[in-house]
């Protein structure tokens, strides 16, 4: 019998571990990844020509980091890899591919979405400001090309990746201005719990916090954000935020790095028409699956960050389950398609375990929804089209809309270049909050094609 | 309990918004049911072309009296729902071509819409982003363009306000007739009944009008939408090629915000059951390259999404429009063949004139339901040639 085609989108540690896995049972994956080249956001690899070691670059994570690329290397031969190459769209039974402005369709009988996330944001006055990046654009910047944002940078809003990149920032030897926190002390207690469902991670996520205390650096939790403000020069000078006790505190910058944790990159699933769930303690929308990963639609799996913010370690066991699922749904004939029963249950009662972890970063480092809700009008909420806070109210209350796809209708919300995957979740929040319902109440902007914006230059394979 | 009007009218598009709201014009009471969002199929998501030329030279007088409403809207229903008379351009690559533009706009005179040919010259001239392959054009100055997500619901608001009954999340299920009036009974048990019944459900219309004995060949398929990021304000005229050759139909629109919208090529899949309509990769693909051959610096800009809709298509390309001839008191508007939104004002003025006068100045002839049923089957072609 011949092995089914099965596509892997992604080369980060979901990726990769699914690739390994078909390998294994006789399957030649096919991998695409839109990436320089494989490791994903975490371990996002080098440009050619520059030298840092493992250590220097992935910190505690360098054996891992070093086992990942080394496996991903050797399994080069055995898969057809795809690197530079955007999934931008997919139809019945065919992936859209393009690459070097040339696209293609790809046909599968099964296809891995290991996508992973991106940052999700809150906007705030001043957002928009030149100097104000995003956490993981500040964190690419510094693994990739080895810059920094700015000399003295203000780190604010949530999760754990605030203070992994602050230390990786002072580690670099750019000034940390300050890292702000809207969750408060009281939400990590509480969240402890389900933390210690992994003590080492838990270790190393308080090794940071001790470093950045050690250097001296200003750390508020339980702040509420006012306005990021540019100074002559237009350009960021400053961060306004009340701190815990109400009072007003400013601190001078050239850079801010701001995320409130992270958020699934989902639109492949959604063109697949997978169904999606809302999760109420992380306020997000996400592919439902089975603990294998395989979603509602034949064929179709997902693992690691893409469906549930869980980091890395659980996106390789994520990425193992979902190779087998679709191994033991494809390609049962094959002798590693049976036999796999053993491993299988490892991997489930690691990956429970990672889950409940999640559960507490969620817990502990909770998506601010009530600051979102009481944003000023005159504040930008999609950059990319411009529309402000106060417009989506109106297209509320004087327009009507009861949901979110209404209101991108109305006002344009979540209609430009990202298509909502940053404006959406502070514009559920505000939608629910005027119509006085529940932020699953106004449900989930409708995602299209393409994935990411698709130059109008590509060209389709056979007319190149 | 069942709500009574004078006039029922079953879906919600831009249609039956508009009927509804020149209804109330002409102080008819009126129920307005619609299964979702009054303008969330074919009415929302639209080109949102208001274009006259290229049409069915008969269909002129309708498109003009539409046309006279777009001007009008800030005083009537208080939005310009973005309609800007930015003019249409109608162009083509041909030589062989010119021919016909010429005799469309001898004879669209004839219906008062004045057309203005231009050679390549005074086009480069004057529209110096366009592409070097086209010949000729023909300008209709007062055609434009609008914001489809605006219209119908604004229509649908307007006419709330000044007294229509419209209930959204109302699906029908079952139309009958009793006596004089007709019974309208919603999937959630709610009644409806009222003497006088307009089906404006697009492409779910006969489904309702089979339950009074009457039916027409609708065909569905989902117009390929698309828009690019938003780049300086430039192409202000609405741009569409004329051929025979149906890969090379595309038209474009740039919204002032700076966005291109366009659209064109094959028609797409839909599925009216389960409400989805269907872009097609490789159309889009195809859609890339003529667009670059009508305005050649849009291959420096980014797609950013695409789109498709519901619309419903019959055989002859034109809509069903007036009186039921066997069922007193039911009327119909749909199947608007994919240039409804230009139209929308225009049909709710004329069915609510019909309604309430028993007669229009618009000849309806053309678009009696019971046409069908006396000419032999056309096949319907599965290509757009104009927008
Ligand atoms: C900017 C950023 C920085 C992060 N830094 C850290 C960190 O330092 N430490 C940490 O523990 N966690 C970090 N994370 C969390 C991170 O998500 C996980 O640690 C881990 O990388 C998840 O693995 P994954 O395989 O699920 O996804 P990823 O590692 O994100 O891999 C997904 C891959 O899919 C590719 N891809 C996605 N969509 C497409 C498409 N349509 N076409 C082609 N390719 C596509 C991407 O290019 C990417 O290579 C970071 C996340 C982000 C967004
Ligand atoms: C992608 C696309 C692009 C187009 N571009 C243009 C253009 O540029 N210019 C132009 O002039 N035209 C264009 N058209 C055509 C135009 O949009 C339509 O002809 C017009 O909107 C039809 O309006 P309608 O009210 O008849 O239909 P619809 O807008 O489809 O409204 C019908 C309504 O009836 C409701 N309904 C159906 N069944 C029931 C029921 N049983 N109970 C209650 N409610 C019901 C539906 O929910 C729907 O809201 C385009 C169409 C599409 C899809």
């Amino acid at each position: 019998m011949t092995a089914p085609r099965i596509i892997v989108v992604g080369a980060g540690p979901a990726g990769i571990r699914a690739a390994q896995t078909l390998v294994e049972a006789g399957v030649r994956p096919v991998v695409i990844d839109e990436g320089e080249a494989s490791g994903g956001q975490i371990y996002r690899r080098q440009p050619n020509g520059f030298k840092r070691d493992f250590r220097q670059l992935y910190g505690t994570e360098h054996r891992r980091a070093r086992d990942l690329h080394e496996t991903f290397d050797a399994l080069r031969e055995k898969m057809d890899y795809r690197p530079r190459t955007l999934a931008w769209n997919l139809s019945e039974g065919a992936l859209h591919i393009v690459h070097n402005g040339i696209s293609n369709a790809v046909p599968f009988d099964g296809m891995i979405l290991a996508t992973g996330a991106t940052d999700r944001l809150l906007p705030v006055r001043g957002w928009t400001t030149p100097g104000v990046y995003s956490l993981g654009a500040s964190q690419i910047a510094l693994k990739a090309q080895a810059c920094a944002i700015g000399r003295r940078v203000v780190f604010i809003g949530t999760g754990p990746l605030l203070y992994l990149v602050a230390t990786q920032y002072l580690k670099a030897g750019a000034e940390v201005a300050a890292v702000l926190d809207t969750s408060a002390f009281g939400h990590r207690l509480a969240a402890l719990p389900l933390l210690l469902a992994r003590p080492d991670a838990l270790a190393k996520g308080l090794a940071l916090i001790a470093q950045l205390r050690l250097a001296g650096i200003t750390m508020l939790t339980g702040i509420r954000p006012i306005a990021i403000e540019a100074g002559a020069d237009r350009n960021v000078a400053r961060v306004h935020v009340r701190d815990a006790r109400g009072r007003d505190r400013n601190f001078m910058c050239d850079a801010v790095a701001m995320g409130y944790h992270l958020r699934p990159e989902t639109q492949l699933a959604d063109l697949a028409r997978c169904d999606f769930s809302f999760d109420p303690a992380t306020h997000l929308w996400s592919p439902m699956t089975d603990a294998m990963g395989r979603t509602s639609v034949r064929g179709i799996y997902v693992a690691g960050d893409g469906v549930k913010i869980s980091g890395a370690d659980a996106a390789e066991i994520a990425g193992r389950l979902a190779a087998h699922a679709a191994i033991a749904d494809l390609h049962s004939a094959h002798p590693a398609g049976r036999g796999a029963e053993g491993s299988v249950k490892k991997l489930l009662t690691s990956h429970r375990r990672m889950d409940r972890f999640r559960r507490g970063l969620a817990k502990g480092f909770p998506w601010p929804a009530h600051l979102a809700e009481a944003l000023p009008d005159d504040t930008i909420l999609c950059r990319c089209e411009s529309v402000t806070v106060g417009s989506l109210r109106m297209a509320a209350t004087a327009l009507g809309a009861p949901e979110v796809n209404r209101a991108k209708a109305f006002v344009r919300v979540g209609m430009g270049r990202c298509q909502g995957r940053f404006c959406g979740p502070a514009s559920a929040e505000i939608l629910a909050a005027v119509l006085g319902k529940s932020t699953d109440g106004v449900g989930r902007l409708r995602g299209q094609a393409p994935v990411k914006p698709l130059p109008i230059a590509t060209v389709p394979e056979d007319a190149s | 309990m069942t709500e009574k009007a004078d006039v029922v009218v079953i879906g919600g598009g831009f249609m039956g918004a508009a009927s509804a709201f020149f209804l109330r014009q002409r102080a008819r009471s009126v129920i307005l049911l619609e299964r979702g969002l009054i303008g969330q199929q074919a009415s929302g998501v639209n080109f949102g072309n208001v274009r006259r030329q290229g049409r069915y030279l008969p269909q002129l007088p309708l498109a003009n009296r539409s046309r006279a409403i777009w001007s009008r809207l800030t005083e009537l229903i208080g939005t310009d729902c973005e309609f800007l008379a930015t003019g249409h351009l109608r162009i083509c690559y041909r030589r062989e071509d010119v021919g016909e533009l010429e005799a469309y706009a001898t004879h669209a005179r004839e219906y008062g819409l004045d057309l203005e040919l231009l050679t390549q010259r005074a086009l480069i001239a004057r529209y110096p982003y366009l592409g070097p392959e086209i010949v000729a054009a023909s300008l209709s100055p007062q055609d434009g363009h609008a914001n489809p997500r605006l219209a119908a619901p604004a229509f649908g608001r307007a006419a709330r306000s000044a007294g229509a009954q419209i209930h959204e999340n109302t699906e029908v299920v079952g139309v009958t007739r009793s006596g004089e009036d007709f019974l309208i009974e919603s999937a959630d048990g709610r009644r409806f009944s009222a003497p006088t019944l307009l089906i404006t459900a697009g492409a779910w219309a006969t489904q309702l009008s089979a339950q009074l004995g009457e039916t027409a060949p609708l065909v569905v398929r989902g117009p390929q939408m698309g828009v690019t990021e938003p780049v300086p304000y430039r192409v202000e005229p609405v741009v569409g090629v004329m051929t025979n050759d149906p890969r090379e139909v595309i038209y474009l629109r740039q919204v002032t915000r700076g966005n291109i919208v366009f659209g064109g090529g094959g028609r797409g899949p839909a599925d009216a059951t389960a409400r989805r309509a269907y872009v097609l990769p490789g159309n889009i693909l195809n859609q890339f390259r003529q667009l670059g051959r009508l305005v050649p610096d849009i291959r420096r800009l980014n797609l950013i999404r695409v789109w498709s809709g519901i619309e419903s298509y019959l055989p002859d390309d034109c809509p069903i429009m007036g009186e039921s001839p066997t069922v007193p008191g039911l009327y119909y508007a749909f199947g608007f063949c994919g240039h409804g939104f230009q139209l929308g004002p225009g049909v709710g003025e004329t069915m609510a004139e019909l309604i309430d006068t028993g007669t229009t100045e618009i000849d309806l002839a053309p678009y009696r339901i019971e046409r069908f049923a006396e000419a032999a089957p056309i096949a319907l072609p599965e290509v757009e040639l104009s927008e």
